[in-house]
């Protein structure tokens, strides 16, 4: 079977892309890295990609606040993605990613394009370059999490990642619709503060989906996953099988295949 | 607008105002120079000349001639860095070292497949600029030695950043010159710094240090190293008549300007802030990724960064043995009333100078375009031997490249080096118990937990930190050394080559002997890559040196004694120095008016391949009922111990390192290691066998019951404290299962290697005097409190 099409969307100042290449080529994947230049000067165009995956890291330096200016550019030079997700096209924005598409106002989902959430600094003042416990919503439709267990770890590095919502409302119809995805709990599974929670997040919030289950963003690296010698304690656990990281690009490949 | 020009009459006065760091044998090489050629020099000249000669840029003291006298003989050493440590890479002249202090970096071959990859390693001081503005002089330090590593050969991919910072304790509270920062503030912005420039570049910081001492108050020291990844093909770089000379990346300021000759000078209330540059991370990441890019469609010949002096010294270094014209209009500025002379000297950051041949600067504008960086076409190299700059026509600089190069007088200095006397250590006067002396040495600053800034660094950016720098249960523990799985940089996810980067750094050794000190970190940082499973005996090495005014003849005498003692643990231990760099004039006048210089620091970081980085170690304690093994011999060696400063106990001799007996028993423990027959490893340096202990117990959160009586003792020792806290070298501690005991035994015959205890199921560690009774009980808890408080107390 011919293997998917996988934009890596970069831009100046874009790290963790070449790592994210990686990830997805052991998978099975035929990703691409192109700068979104190209998409501005309509030499690239976004349909012709089977999914999307925005990495983390930072891009334009984050100066202004994280994503902001990518963000822009997104919605300017990338006017099909809305399109994109309509057709079911996977979607992943990881880190600076997710901020990415919570300023293009693609997540949290709306009908409208507005920004309806936003990323602030940790509650630290710093920058947390950790290990997080993550739990799963099991009842979510997120295609990159099928198959695997409720609770994960993946490692988190962002100073603005503390993620804040419009209203209290919001976090409640977003509990409803079962988008809250991916959460920062204690190793035994509960919600708990700092340093569980690395950020300060409302509602402990990691990661979030559309509805439809194809758009993720979330705070935390897969990509820095994706072998079980990641793992801090890789020298001490026997029992890893596999990076949980590669599992999630492992579902993407596959919901483009099917 | 017509060129400065300046009288060679007045050229002393004019040396002191513009801060050129020039002294009078070199005033009267220029004024020789104009003589002859019948016309005074301009400005850009003189600058240029006093930029390329700095301290800084030549090295002087190095390379330069030295008389040196120990008290009972003396010598001249004519260039001490080539009898020293020049001198070790050459006679043990490795196959796999593939090049060792002509580019940017040392370069050694890397990976399985032989001839396809290479790693380049550069560490950089920052110490003057992170003085007076720390956030910048970091951010900048780190931008620095970045683009080192992407001017080596064609271009190397940085994979991973260190760093060491040398301060003194954040909570001082005695008087401070004016003008001097206080300690908190300068450490709290130089992390800062490395944290917003390091994450911005997506470059894992993961390798490091932290040394406090109240020698570093007005003189900080700030190491930054890269290690990058080059294909062996791009190794390889040459101009060529013809070639363009194209400037890429950021734009030229007014900051940063007599950088390298301000660091070749001490520090003062008025040493001028506009010396220190202004970084912009964006800039050296777009840079750094159009030039990858460029590099891989070879576009360009050469390439070198501009760093101190700007592009005087850029170009100036690229033109040596042809020439060059530059016409200054050209470069894209910051501002547009820069002077002639300002654009040819500035130092802003994130640019560097390529060769370019004049077919591919189509392409290459197309790639350097595509990544939204900025390039420009100053001149072009010549074969005339000289450096001819001009600006809108009118002549800024005319120079033959020979003066610029190797006109510079060679003034010999001298040196003088007392040894010291041995003074024996009063071990009786120890009052303090085991337990409290374990406590202080685990919550000293020199020890105590670095996760505060740590956190702070994207150490797992690249996905290739396979050893990370916080190990154990919980993620918190001190590791030995990271390895590094550079997969991002290769592409190549099925090969898990790796390699391990560690630090040595020892300045209250110093003190006492720099000789020893030298071996000393030499043993500490390869002691260091054997803890994490890398193959030692294919070790390089890199040396700092940090040092006050080598125009005091003590200063100097210790100086030589730790070169010297370099070149003995290169040749000792098997293992050359592949690169290095000196930073001179660590002082300053303080409070009282007085000059305070720091103590004489070297820093000693090594590299090696780990070739599976599945089978790398960490330190942390794996389970109950193993056995622990101590390899080496325990002496009662108190000098700069952290036992001597609980116990206020002066005197002693540093400690001493055999580096035949050394290099044997790490070789046999590498290779048991590589065999799987360990299954924790963990180095013995400050606060010796307790602190290693302590720290490997409550990393596993497994305990641990040690017997002094089984420690392997050189000579007679009565003391249990001498024997938890003594810091002799070249020992490890090891977990080994009881099942293995055997076949490691016979991996390490002829080591000196003891069954000193055994870990539990019980979070305790539990010590066994000499005299049979417990002599320290004490619940893993306390002793990781102490450990992790201190930072955060002093910092937060």
């Amino acid at each position: 079977m011919k293997a998917p099409k996988i934009l890596i969307l970069r831009a100046a100042g874009t790290n963790c892309d070449l790592e994210t290449e990686n990830a997805l080529r052991a998978v099975g994947a035929a990703p691409e890295r192109v700068h979104v230049g190209q998409f501005r000067s309509g030499r690239r165009r976004l349909m012709d990609f089977d999914a999307l995956v925005i990495p983390g890291g930072f891009s334009y330096g984050d100066d202004i606040a994280a994503g902001r200016v990518l963000a822009n550019q997104v919605r300017l030079y990338l006017k099909d993605l809305r399109q994109f997700v309509r057709l079911g096209r996977p979607v992943l924005g990881i880190c600076n990613g997710f901020q990415v598409l919570v300023k293009a106002g693609i997540l949290p989902a709306s009908n409208t394009c507005e920004q309806t959430a936003s990323f602030t600094v940790n509650d630290s003042g710093r920058f947390e370059s950790r290990w997080v416990n993550l739990r799963i919503n099991s009842q979510s439709s997120c295609i990159f999490f099928k198959g695997l267990p409720e609770m994960i770890e993946l490692p988190v590095a962002h100073g603005e990642g503390k993620l804040v919502l419009k209203s209290p409302r919001q976090l409640e119809e977003m509990k409803k619709n079962k988008t809250i995805v991916l959460q920062y709990v204690s190793d035994d599974g509960k919600i708990s503060g700092y340093p569980d929670n690395p950020n300060g997040s409302v509602f402990n919030i990691a990661g979030l989906c559309n509805a439809e289950g194809n758009v993720l963003g979330l705070m935390p690296h897969p990509e820095r996953f994706t072998a079980i010698h990641h793992h801090p304690n890789w020298t001490r656990q026997t029992f890893l099988k596999s990076g949980v990281g590669l599992e999630m690009f492992r579902n993407a490949v596959q919901h483009c295949r099917s | 607008m017509i060129a400065e020009i300046q009288p060679l009459e007045d050229l002393e006065s004019a040396c002191r105002r513009h801060s050129w760091s020039l002294n009078a044998q070199e005033l009267a090489a220029v004024r020789r120079h104009f003589k002859a050629l019948r016309r005074a020099p301009t400005r850009a000249e003189l600058e240029s000349i006093a930029q390329t000669w700095s301290e800084h840029c030549k090295h002087k003291t190095f390379t330069g001639p030295i008389r040196f006298s120990d008290g009972k003989k003396t010598e001249r050493i004519a260039n001490l860095f080539d009898r020293t440590i020049a001198k070790a890479t050459r006679e043990l002249a490795r196959p796999w070292c593939l090049s060792s202090f002509k580019d940017n970096a040392g370069v050694v071959a890397f990976g399985k497949k032989k001839g396809r990859w290479a790693v380049a390693f550069k560490v950089e001081t920052h110490n003057h600029p992170c003085a007076i503005e720390p956030y910048g002089g970091a951010e900048t330090g780190v931008g620095g030695v970045v683009r080192d590593v992407l001017g080596v050969g064609l271009g190397a991919k940085p994979v991973l950043n260190t760093d060491v910072f040398c301060f003194a304790a954040p909570d001082f509270d005695g008087p401070l010159p004016e003008g001097a920062l206080h300690p908190k503030r300068t450490l709290r912005s130089v992390v800062a710094g490395v944290r917003d420039y390091g994450n911005r570049l997506g470059i894992p910081t993961a390798a490091g240090g932290l040394c406090f001492d109240p020698g570093y108050r007005l003189n900080p020291l700030v190491f930054v190293g890269t290690v990058g990844l080059l294909p062996t093909w791009a190794l390889k770089k040459e101009v060529k008549a013809g070639d363009l000379i194209v400037a890429a990346g950021g734009r030229t300021g007014r900051d940063g300007l007599h950088g390298a000759t301000f660091s070749s000078a001490g520090l003062s209330a008025d040493s001028p802030a506009s010396a220190v540059q202004i970084g912009h991370p964006l800039n050296e990441k777009k840079l750094l990724d159009a030039l990858l890019a460029a590099r891989d469609k070879r576009l360009y010949r050469a390439v070198t960064d501009c760093g101190a002096g700007g592009f005087s010294s850029a170009v100036g270094e690229m033109a040596e043995g042809r020439g060059a014209r530059v016409r200054l209009e050209n470069a894209k500025l910051k501002a547009s009333d820069l002077k002639p002379w300002e654009i040819w000297l500035s130092e802003s950051q994130e640019r560097m100078v390529l060769a370019v041949p004049p077919k591919n600067l189509k392409a290459l504008s197309e790639v350097f375009a595509a990544e939204d960086c900025e390039l420009s076409v100053l001149g072009e190299f010549t074969s005339t031997g000289r450096l001819v700059v001009t600006h809108e026509g009118q002549a800024v600089v005319d120079l033959d490249l020979k003066f610029l190069h190797h006109g510079l007088p060679r003034v010999e200095k001298t040196a003088v080096w007392t040894a010291p006397k041995p003074q024996a250590v009063k071990v009786e006067q120890v009052k303090r118990s085991p337990a409290e002396i374990l406590k202080f040495c685990l919550s000293h600053l020199n020890v105590c937990s670095r996760e505060w800034i740590i956190r702070q660094y994207d150490h797992e950016v690249q996905a290739g930190t396979v050893i990370k720098p916080l190990q154990g249960v919980r993620h918190d523990g001190p590791g030995d050394a990271c390895v590094i799985w550079p997969h991002a940089a290769t592409g190549e996810m099925k090969d898990f080559s790796a390699f391990a980067v560690s630090h040595g750094l020892n300045p209250a050794y110093g003190r006492l002997d720099p000789y020893r000190m030298a071996l000393a970190c030499v043993d500490e940082a390869l002691r260091n890559l054997i803890c994490v499973g890398a193959d030692v005996e294919h070790a390089v090495l890199l040396d700092n040196f940090c040092w006050a005014s080598p125009d005091d003849p003590r200063q100097l005498g210790a100086l030589v004694r730790a070169a010297q003692g370099c070149h003995d643990a290169a040749k000792g231990f098997g293992t050359p120095f592949i690169s290095g760099k000196d930073s001179l004039y660590n002082q300053s006048k303080d409070a009282n008016g007085k000059d305070a210089a720091i103590p004489g620091t070297l820093l000693i970081s090594a590299l090696a391949p780990v070739a599976d980085a599945r089978r790398a170690l960490t330190m942390d304690i794996k389970g109950p009922g193993n056995a622990l093994y101590l390899v080496g011999c325990t002496g009662e060696e108190l000098g700069g111990s952290l036992l001597a400063q609980a116990c206020d106990l002066p005197g002693g001799c540093a400690p001493k390192v055999d580096p035949k007996t050394a290099a044997s028993a790490f070789k046999a423990v590498a290779a048991a290691i590589a065999k799987g027959l360990v299954l924790s490893a963990h180095d013995l340096s400050e606060g010796g066998l307790a602190v290693a202990a302590a720290e490997m117990s409550f990393s596993g959160e497994f305990g641990a019951a040690i017997d002094l009586d089984m420690v392997a003792k050189a000579g007679p020792i009565y003391s249990n404290e001498v024997l938890l806290f003594c810091e002799s070298q070249s020992r490890l501690l090891l977990e080994v299962k009881p099942e293995k005991e055997a076949a490691l035994l016979k991996a390490l015959k002829g080591v000196v290697v003891k069954r000193v205890g055994v870990t539990m199921a019980n979070p305790i560690l539990k010590v066994i005097g000499l005299d049979g009774l417990v002599c320290l009980e004490e619940p893993l808890c306390a002793l990781k409190a102490a450990w992790q408080g201190t930072l955060p107390r002093l910092l937060s």
